[in-house]
């Protein structure tokens, strides 16, 4: 994998974003933005209807995966182009989870929706519809997905990366602060979890930095590259928007997504738990 | 996000004494500007959070006690800020962008 096949610009989708075999696919953290204007041609994915399961905490199944794509009109072979706000945070996840069911070329735009805003290029509020596919997914690639078991035999072993902000890393919030504060889990970290927010991966814009700085960064914070990482948050998606540097534009293989993260580990009873800025030990 | 309100953006729904609110409106010329991007930075300028304005250029973060940057993004703008939270209170601040 390189940058070149995992990320376009907008001059890319602005030329291309209608062409047969390429769907736009549009996924917020807040849902209704796509119906306020999208990108010409976009579909939209609400990252909580159709990829949780309405009833347990887990995504749907490979046949609802199948029957959603199908009813959207995503093929196996054609090429999903995601983007979102948020600087692309539940794009990241979309794109993590088509990964996960096995959809062959997924890419992302780079700087998401909100680069596109900035530089002021039109959105619409056209419908759109395609017609419907009968799309075939695979069994789910448990290699790109940790769940709370595998965290938790790691500690002091595997490179485990926490992309939250800092204050919530150390336990002084307990979400990103566009949420209410008020949460369920306890505060703090995994115990020798590094602290390196999502955020340090991304320009002001949402753009991706580069492939030099990004190497320096996850190395900087000590982050193993001869063995396996864990990448968490606080429910999984800013966590994708890592997995995606770490796996998909560094090369590096054997990368997993908690998505479980905070909002369940902090939850556990008897797991260690880190508070302050520090790592902390095992 | 809620409609404007005379002093700020409402509070309804909102438990005021356990959040540490900083909330606004972000305006270019006396016009409020929508759909421009708001991040809180924190006391080491690392980012936090980040959201788009509302129709009527509002903007609301639930933040903890101490000092706080509001990075304002817009096309052609960029502005900062600097803001005190405390838990139990609101902070309202309008930003003032340049005019483009």
């Amino acid at each position: 994998m390189s940058r070149n096949d995992v990320l376009v610009d907008a001059d890319w989708v602005a030329e291309h974003g209608t062409d047969d075999g390429i769907v736009l696919v549009e996924v917020d953290e807040d849902t209704t933005a796509y119906d306020g204007g999208h990108i010409a041609g976009a579909i939209k994915l609400d990252w909580k209807k159709d990829l949780q399961d309405p009833v347990r905490r887990d995504f749907v199944d490979r046949q609802q995966f199948e029957k959603l794509l199908s009813g959207r009109g995503i093929g196996n072979d054609d090429t999903v182009v995601l983007y979102g706000g948020n600087n692309n945070w539940f794009a990241a996840y979309a794109y993590w989870y088509f990964k996960l069911y096995g959809h062959r070329d997924v890419r992302l735009l780079d700087g998401g929706r909100k680069k596109w805003e900035l530089e002021a290029r039109p959105l619409t509020t056209d419908a759109v519809t395609r017609p419907t596919t009968s799309y075939t997914a695979q069994e789910q690639d448990l290699s790109i997905r940790a769940f709370r078991d595998e965290v938790i035999a790691s500690i002091g072993k595997k490179s485990l990366v926490d992309v939250r902000s800092p204050d919530e890393y150390a336990g002084r919030l307990l979400a990103p602060a566009h949420l209410p504060q008020e949460q369920s889990q306890r505060g703090g970290h995994v115990p020798t979890s590094v602290n390196v927010p999502w955020s340090k991966a991304a320009n002001d814009d949402g753009t991706f930095k580069s492939d030099d700085e990004l190497k320096k960064i996850y190395s900087d914070a000590g982050v193993n590259w001869d063995g396996e990482i864990i990448a968490l948050c606080r429910i999984g998606e800013r966590s994708s928007h890592t997995w995606f540097v770490l796996q998909e534009l560094l090369g590096q293989q054997g990368v997993k997504n908690y998505d479980g993260s905070w909002t369940e580990y902090g939850s556990l009873v008897g797991v260690p738990v880190a508070v302050g800025d520090e790592p902390g030990q095992a | 996000m809620c409609g404007a309100t005379t002093g700020g953006l409402s509070v309804a729904g909102i438990d005021t004494t356990k959040e540490a609110v900083i909330q606004g409106r972000v305006l270019r010329a006396g016009s409020p500007v929508a759909g421009a991007y708001v991040r809180l930075l924190d006391h080491s300028g690392e980012f936090t959070a980040e959201v788009p304005t509302s129709a009527t250029g509002h903007f609301r973060f639930f933040a903890g006690d101490g000092n706080w940057t509001l990075r304002t993004l817009a096309p052609g703008a960029t502005s900062d800020r600097v803001v005190r939270a405390a838990r139990g209170s609101v902070a309202d601040v309008e930003v003032e962008l340049d005019a483009a």
